[in-house]
């Protein structure tokens, strides 16, 4: 598999981590100019500049407090095979106190989720970080490739988004953790932005409807994509490559390959997308979802039932369209809508209060 | 006009069109079989249509229909907005381009109505608007021969002259007069200055903020009190996506509204809620509304490839340049982006009533906006540049402390001692904001 390192013209500069060997690796996020190599070891100076930056934001943000428990979402790739392996690094150099766990989700997805499980069981034992393995089976009776049979392929990433936001809180509930750490990076925030301002969600920019257990993405979210795979290629870390086998047909496919290639006009486009994200003018005058509980299962919701369990209602009645589109969600009684159903466009907004991670 | 976003709230959008029970008088229908869709225009149900709205088979309309429809849009948006009131005179941009030469059409066809209205009523009450045109010469930043630049301009002053009466003035300027010293001069300091933007986005947004100004001085020295951009839905959603992608999250809503009284001569947006395509169909539609076509060459960098992820979107969704500007129009605008008071006697009352209720309330706590002296977009007050890093004497304002983020990457020279060469390239109204804007940090340091 390739790793994009960005080889720049080497020239006489020197690694400014080290000042003595040649620098040939130049980060876009900060342009300093690091050392690259084809011996391994001569990648230290690239892995402390990454290590380190991370701490930083750790600290700076105080992400942690000692003694807390920190459930790792591990799917198995590259982002959160990185995350596990330098949380683990650091909290051992720099004595956070942490309890680190791996939690993993089960979307029940053949050729695909079955595969990267394996990896993340495989790391379990490489950096003796307990797991715990949610099933959407488990939690919903459903799996993704049932779903899909059902469903067909579109609007199947609705389903599977939001059934593992809500995987991933229950799976933490268990391990009585504190917070939950996921391997987001800048390029999927990014990819985030576009996609809530293409498919008009406004109230997600608001900062205060972010649940704080998933504000944790601030820490890898000032690195680039590319730093991780070079990271995780270099390190030799043991981790999965292959996308979803249902990812092709999502949307936001188009927003990633748009930063793709704006990346390579100008790479800092990603973070100022991110910088603009946040200075968004949204007044407090415009309707934002309250935070309420679901009546079906006491998860956080702002409607009366939670989107998982209104896509569940559906799947379970026959019904897939329900909770797509236009014909968002039930009324008290339960009944759907059935007139405006025929009407429901296949690709539509989405409802206020749905996050996009 | 239907739009297949069944949440689309642009103006004079009719959501699920039923036209299911239409009577099929002739075999042409027949032949289409299953698909009951009618044969006749959806608005009139009379005339056969000829062509489709965004909304695709929803929206079929003939001739008239399409053009009353867009027409109608136009008018519900400087209507709503107060945009054009009788004594104001009104300077519309053109291009060229199909955008532009519909808002000089529908601006015409306003203008006309008003001068009949005015001519049959007795008392003589309500002066009408005056209207001029404006051309910016652009052909110093491009390679096209100078035919091909005078056949255009022929062709320009035809259209205007043509337009009819009343009468309407036209000016043709050549981008380098933003310069108070235009000619070979002009020419040249132009050049240097686009030379001295490494950035081909850069260069790109630079001449765009360059001929906003020249459009200003135009408007400014010949008393006009409006300029009208031709601008519809679907630049302005491909400059939600790059203001987003060039970090100007914060000015973003300032630009996309459909009045920006920034400036010296408010500047104001009717063809807001128009999608391109639908005014490609009416120019092709219509043998009269010839477009002036100069190829300025793609548009490269940034701009040009939000352009094309734009376009993808919109062939895979046609109503995701509505979403896209509808979902940025929730964001909160500044307070100059409404029409500034009318205190003229002469506009009717209604009319003040009116701009009265619907414009926003201004914010008290934005008032006190500074603003990048290149681009002109206000800056978030955090983004006060800290008067440390100037230094810059009070003759000599600190450029790069007063400008935006987005310009100091993408347009101010990198390497600071290049700074002050490029601050004498740089026409007089920005150089002025530069000390403007700067005075304010000075005093705090006293």
């Amino acid at each position: 598999m390739e790793a994009d390192s960005k080889p720049k013209k080497s020239g006489a500069r020197l690694c400014c981590v080290c000042n003595q060997n040649r620098a040939a690796l130049k980060r876009p996020k900060t342009l300093e100019q690091v050392l690259s190599s084809t011996s391994p070891s001569v990648w230290e100076c690239f892995y402390a500049v990454f290590e380190e930056e991370i701490h930083q934001v750790i600290l700076e943000n105080q992400l942690f407090k000692p003694g807390e428990r920190i459930a790792i979402g591990a799917s198995g790739g590259k982002d959160s095979t990185v995350l596990a392996y330098v949380l683990s690094e650091l909290n051992r150099r720099h004595n956070y106190g942490l309890d680190l766990f791996l939690l993993s989700v089960d979307e029940g997805i053949t050729g695909y989720r079955d595969d990267s499980l394996e990896t993340v069981k495989r790391n379990e034992l490489q950096y003796g970080l307990p797991l715990k393995i949610v099933s959407y089976k488990d939690l919903y009776g459903w799996t993704m490739d049932e779903i899909v049979k059902m469903i067909g392929l579109k609007n199947n990433c609705t389903f599977c988004g939001v059934f593992r936001r809500q995987a991933l809180d229950r799976g933490a509930a268990l391990l009585k953790v504190d917070k939950v750490a996921t391997g987001h990076n800048a390029d999927d925030i990014a990819e985030t932005v576009l996609l809530n301002i293409l498919r008009g969600d406004i109230a997600s920019f608001n900062s205060e409807f972010i649940n704080i257990r998933f504000s944790l993405w601030l820490m890898l979210g000032c690195q680039n994509l590319n730093k991780f795979s070079t990271y995780a290629y270099f390190k030799k870390l043991d981790y999965f490559s292959t996308e979803c086998i249902y990812s092709p047909n999502a949307y936001r496919g188009f927003a990633r390959e748009f930063i793709k290639d704006l990346e390579r006009i100008r790479p800092r486009a990603i973070l100022d997308i991110i910088k603009s994200g946040e200075d968004f003018r949204i007044s407090t005058a415009t309707k934002m979802p309250e935070q309420g509980t679901c009546e079906r299962c006491g998860y956080i919701s702002s409607q009366k039932w939670c989107k998982a369990c209104v896509l569940l209602e559906r799947l379970n009645r026959g019904l897939p369209k329900l909770g797509i589109g236009r014909n968002q969600g039930l009324n008290s009684d339960g009944k759907k809508d059935g007139k405006r159903d025929s009407r429901t466009p296949s690709t539509e907004s989405k409802q206020c209060g749905s996050l996009e991670f | 006009m239907a739009c297949n976003s069944s949440t689309c709230n642009s103006s004079g959008c009719y959501k699920g069109y039923e036209e299911e029970e239409q009577p099929k008088p002739n075999t042409k229908a027949a032949v289409n079989g299953g698909n009951s869709c009618q044969n006749l225009c959806v608005k009139c149900k009379v005339n056969e249509p000829v062509c489709c709205g965004i909304g695709g088979e929803n929206s079929r309309f003939c001739k008239d229909c399409f053009k009353n429809n867009l027409y109608g849009k136009f008018k519900q948006a400087v209507t709503y907005n107060a945009m054009i009131t009788p004594p104001d005179k009104v300077l519309v941009a053109f291009s060229g381009g199909p955008s532009s030469r519909v808002v000089l059409q529908f601006v015409h066809e306003m203008q006309y109505k008003a001068q009949k209205n005015y001519d049959a009523n007795k008392d003589k009450s309500l002066p009408v608007f005056g209207v001029g045109v404006a051309f910016i010469d652009e052909s110093s930043t491009h390679s096209l021969t100078s035919q091909h630049i005078e056949k255009a301009i022929e062709d320009i002053r035809l259209i205007v002259s043509n337009l009819a009466p009343p009468s309407k003035e036209l000016f043709v300027v050549p981008i380098e007069s933003i310069f108070s010293s235009d000619g070979i001069d002009g020419k040249e300091r132009l050049k240097e200055l686009l030379d001295a933007v490494s950035d081909v986005t850069g260069k790109e947004d630079l001449l765009i903020h360059l001929r906003i100004l020249l459009l200003q001085k135009i408007a400014s020295e010949n008393g006009y009190t409006r300029i009208v951009l031709g601008s519809c839905t679907s630049r302005i959603a491909c400059h939600v996506i790059s203001a987003t992608v060039k970090g100007q999250g914060y000015s973003l809503s300032a630009d996309i509204q459909y009045v920006d009284s920034r400036w010296e001569i408010p500047v104001v947006l009717p063809l807001r809620d128009c999608p391109a395509q639908e005014l490609n169909t009416l120019c092709s539609l219509d043998g009269s509304l010839k477009i002036v076509e100069l190829l300025n060459g793609p548009c490269s960098g940034i701009n040009g490839l939000v352009s094309s992820f734009v376009k993808v979107l919109q062939e895979e969704n046609p109503s995701r340049e509505c979403t896209i500007v509808r979902t940025a129009g929730k964001l909160t605008p500044f307070h100059f982006n409404r029409v500034p008071e009318i205190h003229d006697s002469n506009v009717p009352s209604a009319t003040r009533r009116h701009q009265k209720r619907y414009t926003l309330k201004p914010n008290g706590s934005l008032s006190s906006n500074s603003f990048c002296p290149i681009c002109n977009s206000p800056l978030k007050k955090s983004n006060f540049p800290s008067s440390l890093r100037s230094h810059g004497s009070q003759q000599n304002p600190d450029l790069f402390a007063s400008a935006c983020s987005s310009c100091q990457f993408q347009i101010l020279p990198k390497d600071p001692s290049l700074m002050e060469e490029f601050l004498s390239l740089l026409p007089q109204q920005m150089i002025t904001k530069a000390k403007h804007g700067d005075q304010g940090n000075f005093s705090l340091l006293r």
